[in-house]
């Protein structure tokens, strides 16, 4: 009987322990900043360790020399240029210069070219590459209420990475047991693309890629019978909202003030910038990602076949404004600043190794 | 005079071992060998068991067991019967209620939900079963019935939470989760769908119990044990024959704060306080969703939310002002 005490004494010691050294903890210092009226508890933390982690992760690349604008147009001189045939030759090599060394400094110019015929479109990557120009341009022209004058480039999310580090996709593990036992309504995981909560795991699909209603709030005191979300439409809201949350490194109060999440008087206004930022997502996933789910191969899928999809810090990664706000469009505001040709290809036609020109039809 | 001020019970008074009063034609015997426990001793009496289960604690304990054991195959089964999963993910794992599209039917699928209504069921009837123990042994040993009442008040908002209020919703998906993390979140999303439960009044009134009920007990025990030495944890005669110790501490109370409980008043403190934190927080939960649907707009309504200054002027939803996409 008294191994029976020592063995749940020494259990709880050991539950103690691993709490401890497993969980994860921010040691001090953690600086706050407030940001809201006082009382509220509206602050902003910041752990002093991962900050300076942060900074680091989020130093700019050194810049090429900027070229002068001469030379002939990049359509005349080159083969097969379709979206950036205006753009003067020596912008459009610096360009080319700039994106290898954004997406894969490693591996080249041959991670989209064949290098023995530049113009050919064989290589997947580079009809990736030309809708993804396309994106950035409308990204940087039409999502100004998102992206400010900063706006975005390769850079923005690559990293020097070909994939960015932060995608999401579906995501169904671990694998539920087929049957009759087991049901656990796509949620009650540690789910990845919701900050590792309990939350439902793909609700990044209801907002970011569907365009489910966010909000569950009533806007009358009592019921009235039309607004029928309950606890449920809740945490797949909340879900979304853990994922911005861990996409930025904010908590809550960053854009809600947390005694009434819906009331937008009380909102900071990086809500309003929020708002604009889903809507742009969703965009980008439906209007680039989703129309190119046959040229990419199975490895730059997610487990479930579906194409790696935009989400908060695809962007963002884990700062609130990507690379701290720094910009690095004043360089390529012919190139990435404006939309030039919009029209998109039929993907569905490409055939890698064959396709030599894929151009809208 | 100082091992009366200890975390832990300096005196362990031993007896023979024993078995308590006879119990009427009928009963079930008391269960296993009684022994003496020294570390036992430090918290209580070192003295463990024997154990009177009966049919009502058999009962209840099998229809407990069950329903652990349909909870914890449905939590193993949704990780693809995976153990190590089972173990890293348990705090994350759940049963779930049935979705919202089943409404209160009792027949749904057994994998969307169905499983939590046994579980549910056959939890709630090992709780009723216990309860119903608890109040024949208190009037078996001719005690008064105020441990089984206390109990009936948490049940309450067991049955509120996960029967009740779900039927007056008309859905079982309005229903908490089984499961560590999952309840949480269920808890927290409850509160933001339905405006924020801060500004319930009965949410206001069982966290003043709850915070209430800690007050008093950290003031009692403090009381008792301040004055054991002069015989205050013989409590029982200080309520009849007052001493020195009773009135010490009713002086203590009465200079520091002008008012003081009595040996026999303060257990009705507690026991009333005790009480009311799940009741009032039952009636809380029962109102939400059912008769008010926003609580921050209620608050405001009956001008019960602080009003702020204007922060962040010129903030206006997008949605409504035609942003730009």
């Amino acid at each position: 009987m008294r191994l029976v005490v020592l063995f749940v004494a020494g259990a709880l010691g050991l539950v103690t322990i691993a709490s401890f050294v497993t969980a994860g903890w921010d040691l001090p210092p953690v600086e706050t900043e407030q940001i809201g009226y006082r009382g509220t508890g509206m602050v902003i933390h910041k752990d002093a360790e991962d900050e300076a982690a942060r900074r680091a992760a989020n130093v700019l690349p050194e810049p090429f020399e900027a070229p002068d604008g001469s030379g002939d147009r990049a359509g005349d001189v080159y083969e097969n240029v379709q979206v950036l045939a205006d753009l003067p030759q020596d912008k459009f090599d610096h360009l080319m210069l700039s994106i290898t060394e954004w997406v894969s400094p490693e591996q080249g110019c041959e991670y989209c070219h064949n290098v023995e015929n530049l113009a050919s479109d064989e290589v997947y990557t580079k009809v990736v590459s030309r809708r993804m120009l396309q994106m950035t341009q409308a990204i940087n022209a039409d999502w100004q209420p998102h992206v400010q004058e900063t706006g975005v480039t390769c850079y923005t999310c690559h990293r020097g990475e070909p994939v960015p580090a932060d995608v999401w996709y579906k995501d169904l593990s671990p694998k539920a047991q087929p049957g009759i036992v087991g049901y656990r309504a796509d949620q009650n995981v540690a789910a990845q693309f919701a900050g590792l909560t309990s939350l439902p795991q793909n609700s990044l699909e209801d907002y970011l890629l569907g365009d489910a209603p966010i909000r569950v709030h009533s806007q009358t005191a009592l019921p009235t019978g039309e607004n029928e979300n309950g606890v449920m439409e809740a945490e797949h809201s909340w879900a979304l909202m853990m994922h911005i949350s861990e996409s930025l490194g904010v908590n809550c109060v960053a854009c809600h003030n947390s005694r009434a999440f819906d009331d937008w008087d009380q909102s900071p206004p990086q809500r309003v910038s929020a708002w604009h930022g889903i809507q742009m997502t969703r965009l980008l996933n439906t209007d680039y990602m989703l129309g190119m789910t046959s040229i990419f191969p199975d490895n730059r899928k997610g487990p479930h076949g579906d194409v790696f999809k935009v989400g908060c810090g695809t962007c963002h990664n884990g700062v609130q404004k990507p690379l701290y706000g720094q910009s690095m469009l004043a360089d390529f505001v012919d190139s990435l600043g404006q939309k030039t040709e919009t029209s998109v290809p039929d993907f569905s036609s490409y055939q890698p190794g064959a396709t030599q020109v894929l151009s809208p039809q | 005079m100082s091992e009366y001020q200890n975390i832990f019970t300096a005196v362990q008074v031993r007896g023979h071992l024993e078995t308590g009063i006879a119990l009427p034609a009928g009963s079930s015997e008391r269960r296993g060998m009684p022994f003496f426990e020294y570390w036992l001793g430090k918290i209580g009496n070192a003295q463990l068991g024997p154990i009177y289960l009966g049919t009502l604690g058999f009962l209840s304990l099998v229809c407990g067991a069950v329903s652990i054991v349909i909870m914890g195959l449905n939590m193993w089964a949704s990780v693809g019967w995976d153990p190590i999963q089972f173990v890293r993910q348990l705090p994350w794992l759940a049963l779930e209620p049935p979705p919202a599209k089943y409404g209160i039917s009792i027949f749904p699928p057994l994998n969307e939900g169905g499983w939590w209504l046994i579980a549910g069921f056959l939890l709630t009837l090992s709780i009723l079963l216990w309860w119903v123990r608890m109040y024949r042994r208190a009037r078996e040993l001719e005690m008064g019935t105020h441990v089984a009442w206390a109990f009936a008040s948490a049940i309450l908002l067991f049955l509120v939470l996960g029967f009740i209020r779900p039927l007056l919703m008309g859905s079982w998906s309005e229903a908490v989760p089984f499961g560590i993390f999952p309840h949480l979140d269920w808890t927290t999303a409850f509160s933001i769908r339905y405006g924020n439960l801060h500004y319930n009044p009965f949410h206001c009134l069982a966290i003043v119990f709850l915070y209430g009920s800690v007050l008093l007990f950290a003031m009692h025990g403090a009381t008792i044990l301040a004055v054991t030495r002069y015989g205050g944890d013989r409590e029982l005669e200080q309520i009849t024959d007052r001493g020195t110790a009773s009135e010490r501490a009713a002086l203590f109370w009465r200079w520091t704060m002008g008012f003081n409980a009595t040996m026999e008043s303060v257990h009705r403190w507690a026991w009333w306080f005790a009480v009311l934190t799940p009741l009032t927080g039952a009636i809380g939960i029962l109102l939400t969703g059912t008769v008010v649907d926003n609580w921050y707009l209620w608050g405001m309504k009956h001008g019960i939310v602080a009003p702020l200054p204007d922060v962040f002027p010129g903030v206006v939803d997008p949605a409504t002002s035609g942003g730009t996409q």
